[in-house]
């Protein structure tokens, strides 16, 4: 797999030995060096040993074998499953929120897709309506996925009234899932993060939203727990989505994430092209990881 | 300004761990340099990078060239301070200009590293110095981004040079050369060149910027990476600068809370200068990068270790470990608590040093409102006593209290006040110093972050820092300030909140070193 761990751990993998001692240090700079953090990094490599101190012998493949497996067993912690239930007047109204610069708008382009390949009706609300261009840059998703979009009917109009509009039209013409685009901010900005709050309050006046979604850089460093703590806190976000997973960045620090703030990880994003957007599944991460 | 306030944070406790006396031993620096190499790893610097580092620590710490002047966790302080300036020292960087124009500065980087944002502010800052720059659009990648180019280029008042609609159609290159030739024509003196973004492993885009590069041969190469990347800053940096040879690194989202190591780590590792810091969505938010600024920043010490090095000049180990035992054994006299003003006094003007304390600016009215005087008239009070009365408070009768108040140019109740004041500090102080929680009765009501300090003095003055107990004098002093009485603190001034107390405490925990 092109984003995997799968380079780093050749040294370590390449053929099946016994393992020295020097191994676990190379272990635990793998991790460290894929984002898991230090903390994360330390619990696995106790998990790790915990296991592997069973054994009499222990090979690079056991070892390899064990780790996907302590892995595993901390992701599948999480229900990565998507709530897109819908009705006709109900449509399922998914918010698509984060930091500048993850991947929303494009993010969005792929869900778009992914949701209308499965047969659904979807419709794109332009709520980012901060950004320049942001609006026409998810235009010409909206185009590529086939799906309808509704713009601000004035520039710098207030996302939430976007937001609104879109809802509406939704059920008007009965589609099935609404995704709002919302403007990127940093975190730490409370003024707009309270803004996020207010999108909420807003749609939720007409349906309740299905899923919020957070939108993580897989580049992001530790930084991206202190995103999740806030959004979940200011937007209630039920989702994460990890984004640009295609280049060499591994994302460990979402086990971090999805263990503080009990987040499930639900999308995962590995490529420019507008299929490049899969549901998550705790084995194939794993997997893709460690080959 | 908090941008690196995580790091130093976890700097400081691992290095208050520190406690040893005397040379520092092997187990004390590994102890140590693997609390640091946590500390950086958690503000993701990178691997690499922290191994070097925590080497160089290490080897230093370990050699037999430190100060003997210094205790081991100061040594460490100053070494790990040295270091951190030694990789992002050095002057500030400046763009480097063509001598016949234009200037060609090309921008590089990650998709969503703040580019084009960027590019717009580049642009208004250049402005605003006199230049006439012209933007160019050869991002023809993303949706929309030759659009979002030129509503920025609108924004910051300049000329953009957009030939290609974008959206997959163009070749950048061929745009870029235009926009060159375009800017010599019109007379633009710099052209500032957005390009799309790219991951570092995708081998078509890279030689795409390259060949946009050779084609310009410009004079800057700003890569733009986003302050809040983690380990992958090691790999994009190394493929960007086999790919575009960046001359100059531009931080980018700097006023989110991401603790930045990879402003440590692309230094670190490609020794490119990084040239500014990006710190807000308004096209006016683009500062220099001031590294000197920077490793302060980093470690949130650079007083600190002034304060150090005061503290050090005039307290010797010997009179701190005295009075740490006295405190413990209930010997603590007015005599004492003389010495300690003075020891203070030594260390200069209290507000200044207070002044110094990380966190202070939030405490800036209170210590505005310090009154210096107050350590003066305390003084004299004391001095206006007689030995006996000064190692034995109890002798002190009415008229012995007036007679000192007399002798003070004083009042009775300002003796009565400091008598009062001590004898409950004394006690509070015995305390904590045989490791109890103080309960500290006839203070006064004291306002609830004054109660949440006691963890301040929790380890409390048997660490015999000279520094710490200073500060804890003046935090045991100052309770009574506040019903109108002491260091001067007015009783309007606004009590400090919890997060000062915390900062405070680590302060201390700090000057415990």
């Amino acid at each position: 797999m092109a984003w995997g761990l799968g380079k780093a751990f050749t040294k370590l993998f390449s053929s099946a030995r016994q393992i020295e001692a020097h191994d676990w240090d190379d272990l635990e700079d793998t991790l460290v060096q894929a984002d898991f953090g230090p903390a994360v990094t330390d619990e696995t490599l106790a998990a790790v040993h915990r296991v592997a101190d069973a054994s009499a012998t222990l090979d690079t493949d056991d070892l390899r074998r064990i780790l996907g497996e302590v892995l595993e067993e901390r992701l599948a912690k999480f229900d990565p499953t998507l709530n897109l239930k819908s009705s006709t007047g109900q449509p399922a109204v998914v918010l698509v929120v984060g930091v500048n610069g993850v991947g929303k708008t494009t993010t969005i382009g792929k869900f778009a897709k992914f949701i209308a390949t499965r047969g659904k009706r979807a419709i794109v609300g332009a709520a980012d309506t901060f950004r320049a261009a942001a609006v026409d840059q998810l235009a010409t998703w909206a185009e590529r996925a086939g799906v309808d979009i509704v713009r601000p009917t004035v520039d710098g109009q207030d996302p939430a009234a976007v937001a609104y509009q879109t809802v509406e039209r939704a059920i008007a013409e009965g589609h099935d899932v609404v995704i709002i685009d919302t403007a990127g901010r940093l975190h730490t900005k409370s003024g707009l993060m309270d803004e996020l709050g207010k999108i909420k309050r807003v749609v939720e006046k007409i349906v309740p939203i299905a899923e919020v979604l957070l939108v993580l850089d897989a580049t992001t460093g530790q930084n991206g727990l202190n995103q999740a703590t806030a959004f979940l806190e200011h937007a209630g976000v039920t989702g994460l989505v990890l984004t640009k997973l295609d280049g060499s960045a591994r994302g460990g620090f979402v086990f971090a994430v999805q263990e503080e703030s009990t987040i499930p990880v639900k999308l995962v994003g590995q490529g420019e092209g507008i299929d490049d957007l899969t549901g998550f599944t705790p084995h194939v991460f794993v997997r893709q990881l460690l080959d | 300004m908090a941008v690196f306030g995580s790091l130093s944070e976890r700097l400081t406790s691992a290095l208050s761990s520190l406690r040893t006396k005397g040379k520092l031993s092997a187990a004390d620096v590994d102890g140590t340099v693997r609390e640091i190499r946590r500390a950086l790893l958690e503000a993701d610097v990178s691997l690499e990078v922290v191994k070097d580092f925590t080497g160089k620590i290490r080897e230093r710490a370990l050699a037999d060239d430190v100060s003997k002047a210094l205790n081991p966790a100061q040594q460490v302080v100053q070494i790990v301070n040295e270091e951190l300036i030694a990789i992002l020292g050095g002057e500030t960087a400046q763009l480097t200009f063509a001598k016949t124009p234009p200037t060609v500065i090309m921008l590089a980087g990650l998709q969503g590293s703040g580019k084009t944002t960027f590019a717009g502010k580049l642009a208004k800052y250049l402005k605003g110095q006199g230049h006439t720059p012209v933007l160019v659009a050869c991002d023809l990648q993303r949706p929309n981004a030759v659009t979002q180019l030129t509503i920025v280029a609108e924004q910051a008042g300049v000329e953009i040079f957009a030939p290609e609609p974008g959206n997959g159609k163009g070749n950048p290159v061929a745009v870029a050369k235009a926009g060159v030739k375009f800017a010599k024509q019109k007379l633009f003196d710099t052209v500032i060149i957005d390009t799309a973004g790219r991951l570092g492993v995708d081998e078509a885009l890279m030689k795409e910027a390259r060949a946009v590069r050779d084609a310009t041969d410009p004079d800057e190469v700003l890569f733009v990476l986003d302050a809040m990347i983690g380990q992958d800053a090691v790999v994009t940096a190394k493929a960007f600068q086999d790919g575009v040879d960046f001359t100059g690194v531009v931080l980018t989202k700097l006023d989110g809370d991401a603790r930045g190591g990879a402003a440590l780590s692309v230094r670190g590792l490609t020794n490119r200068p990084i040239i500014f810091a990006s710190t807000g969505e308004s096209l006016d938010e683009l500062e220099p990068f001031y590294p000197d600024r920077m490793a302060s920043r980093i470690l949130d010490l650079g007083d600190i270790l002034t304060l150090i090095e005061q503290a050090q000049k005039n307290f010797t180990e010997e009179e701190s470990e005295k009075v740490a035992e006295k405190l413990a054994t209930d010997s603590f006299t007015l005599a004492d608590f003389l010495d300690q003003l003075q020891q203070v006094r030594k260390m200069g003007s209290m507000k200044g040093m207070l002044g110094m304390l990380p966190g202070a600016n939030k405490m800036k009215a209170q210590i505005d409102n310090f009154d210096e005087k107050e350590i003066d008239r305390t003084e004299a009070i004391i001095r206006s006593m007689t030995p006996a009365e000064r190692t034995t408070p109890k002798l002190l009768n009415g008229s012995r209290r007036l007679r000192i108040a007399k002798g003070s140019g004083m009042t009775v109740t300002d003796v009565n006040a400091l008598v009062t004041r001590f004898e409950a500090a004394a006690k509070m102080m015995k305390t904590v110093a045989r490791g109890g929680t103080p309960n500290i009765p006839g203070m006064g009501p004291m306002p609830g972050a004054r109660a949440k300090a006691k963890p301040v003095v929790k380890k409390g003055s048997k660490s015999g820092n000279p520094a710490k107990r200073a500060a804890e004098n003046a935090a045991i002093a100052s309770p009574p300030a506040v019903t109108g009485n002491a260091f001067g603190v007015g009783e309007s001034a606004e009590a400090p909140s919890d997060k000062d107390m915390e900062t405070m405490r680590r302060l201390l925990e700090r000057g415990g070193l």
